[in-house]
């Protein structure tokens, strides 16, 4: 059992608009380890987003805890949309984290390039994002991410833009990426098959207000990687577990 | 090697070019012929329309005693100084009004009805508070690009991605990060097109301005020559307009070129 990075304890959101108050969140608990991935699904609209920004501290939370197990976590973020700024070219879009936080050094850059290199993105260190096929933005992104050495990566639907070749092999890359550079991951999902495929955990939330319905700890056998873990002979049995208890939308 | 078919394909493309500056050159020259040939025939009076002929013998005439080129020149000089001091102006309250949400939901109005309302009746007041000099010109030509500056830059900027915006605040960037890596450079397009705008924005309250009170420049020479029924005078002023906003444009495109590439 690995040590706990981050606990969550009855955690609230309500949300005010000009005709009534909305509850999102309803009393959401749940333990983060450390260097784990935990996919968090349910319908979208749920308020799945809302959770992760609310941890990411863009958003306020209503009620509850958010329990660090260091003082000052640095939180590490990617989107849908690779954000990419197209008037940068590949290096400078992965240092704008550290330049905004003011931690741009020698060695910090060297690093970056070096994850760029070891990611398959050598020739494309000095391209602008326009000449980037669409996984390539992506692991930029992520490698813009991890440039701030983040305490915990929050992926929100990161693949879902993607068509659906693509995104298995991006998934795989980062995955693969995560794991290397062991870094604790939440990642947002509607996708049940992603969701198993690229987690140990999977937590499904209800339709709104978001609660847990369940949480699933996946152990797939002997193998590495969203691509293989497909395959794995157990696969299907969580699909069909988390597909009963989901909220469809019709 | 280019195989024939590319090689045709090319030339195809070169004769296209050819044929459009051809026909362009063309009609300037047949309407410039069809205006003399008329006047020649008596079929319009030279005394109201002019005629090529005499637009060169005025052109040549002020340059040579009325100091053509001054006029021009001062022309220039206010147009540029009113650009400049819209655009910088524009901008750096289009970049105020971001940063003041409020103040910008205050002003909307304000500003839409400065916008609608046609600058130049204006003029007489400014006349009377700036007085009848280059200054109430500038102010004049400053009123007709400052807003409309104002106005494309702030929707500008408030259109920038929001997930860009995001994506910054999860780095923890404060307002004055976010106006510089993204809100700015994100929003260079607009600008340079709102200095395309400014340009003619720019000459328009300047020619606007010369012709309510100035004592030099081309709008000037068009109302001076209006005044005394000199419609030669009236005619080639307005000629010498339309060469100075081409090469106006024309300056400006190749300023955007330069800065797009480095884009």
């Amino acid at each position: 059992m690995n040590k706990k990075i981050l606990e969550i304890k009855n955690l609230s959101k309500t949300y005010y608009t000009k005709e009534k108050e909305i509850l999102a969140i309803d009393n959401i608990s749940f333990p983060l380890e450390e260097e784990s991935i935990t996919a968090i699904i349910g319908p979208s609209g749920c308020g799945k987003s809302t959770l992760l920004n609310i941890i990411g501290s863009l958003e306020n939370k209503t009620n509850g805890e958010i329990i660090f197990n260091k003082k000052t976590p640095r939180i590490g973020y990617m989107f849908q949309n690779d954000c990419l700024f197209p008037w940068l070219n590949v290096l400078d879009n992965c240092l704008i984290g550290l330049k905004i936080k003011k931690e741009l050094t020698k060695e910090k850059k060297e690093k970056v390039i070096s994850l760029l290199k070891n990611y398959g993105l050598k020739d494309f260190i000095y391209s602008y994002p326009t000449n980037l096929s669409g996984g390539m933005k992506q692991r930029v992104a992520l490698i813009r991410t991890l440039a701030t050495n983040p305490d915990i990566l929050l992926l929100d639907e990161p693949f879902s833009a993607l068509d659906f070749e693509t995104r298995l092999r991006v998934s795989d890359d980062v995955y693969k990426i995560i794991k290397k550079e062991k870094k604790t991951t939440i990642i947002i999902t509607h996708d049940i098959e992603e969701a198993i495929a690229f987690s140990e955990q999977v937590i499904v939330l209800s339709k709104r207000p978001a609660k847990i319905k369940k949480i699933y700890d996946i152990k797939l056998n002997d193998t590495f990687g969203p691509i293989q873990n497909r395959m794995a002979k157990n696969f299907q049995q969580y699909y069909q577990k988390i597909w009963e208890v989901f909220d469809h939308e019709v | 090697m280019k195989s024939k078919g590319y090689k045709k394909y090319l030339k195809k493309i070169r004769q296209n070019k050819i044929l459009v500056i051809f026909s362009q050159i063309f009609i300037l020259l047949f309407l410039i012929i069809l205006w003399q040939k008329l006047v020649d025939n008596n079929i319009i009076n030279s005394f109201i329309s002019s005629s090529p002929k005499n637009v060169v013998k005025t052109i040549i005439d002020l340059y040579l005693h009325n100091n053509l080129i001054h006029h021009i020149l001062v022309t220039i000089y206010e147009t540029f100084i009113s650009f400049s001091l819209g655009t910088i102006l524009g901008i750096l309250i289009a970049i105020f009004l971001w940063y003041n949400p409020f103040i910008a939901k205050v002003i909307d109005p304000y500003l839409t009805i400065f916008n609608s309302l046609p600058k130049v009746s204006l003029g007489p007041i400014l006349i009377i508070w700036v007085g009848a000099n280059t200054k109430s010109i500038i102010v004049m030509s400053l009123l007709i690009s400052l807003i409309i500056t104002i106005i494309t830059v702030y929707n500008g900027f408030i259109a920038t991605d929001k997930n860009k915006i995001k994506l910054l605040k999860s780095f923890q960037a404060n307002k004055f990060q976010i106006l510089r890596y993204l809100i700015i450079p994100s929003n260079y397009p607009t600008i340079i097109s709102s200095l395309k705008i400014n340009v003619s924005m720019s000459l328009i309250g300047v020619i606007m301005g010369e012709l309510l009170v100035s004592k030099e420049g081309i709008g000037y020479l068009i109302m001076y020559g209006s005044q005394v029924f000199n419609l030669d005078l009236v005619i080639t002023g307005i000629i010498i307009l339309m060469i100075v906003s081409y090469l106006m444009y024309l300056l400006i495109n190749y300023i955007e070129k330069i800065l797009i590439k480095t884009y």
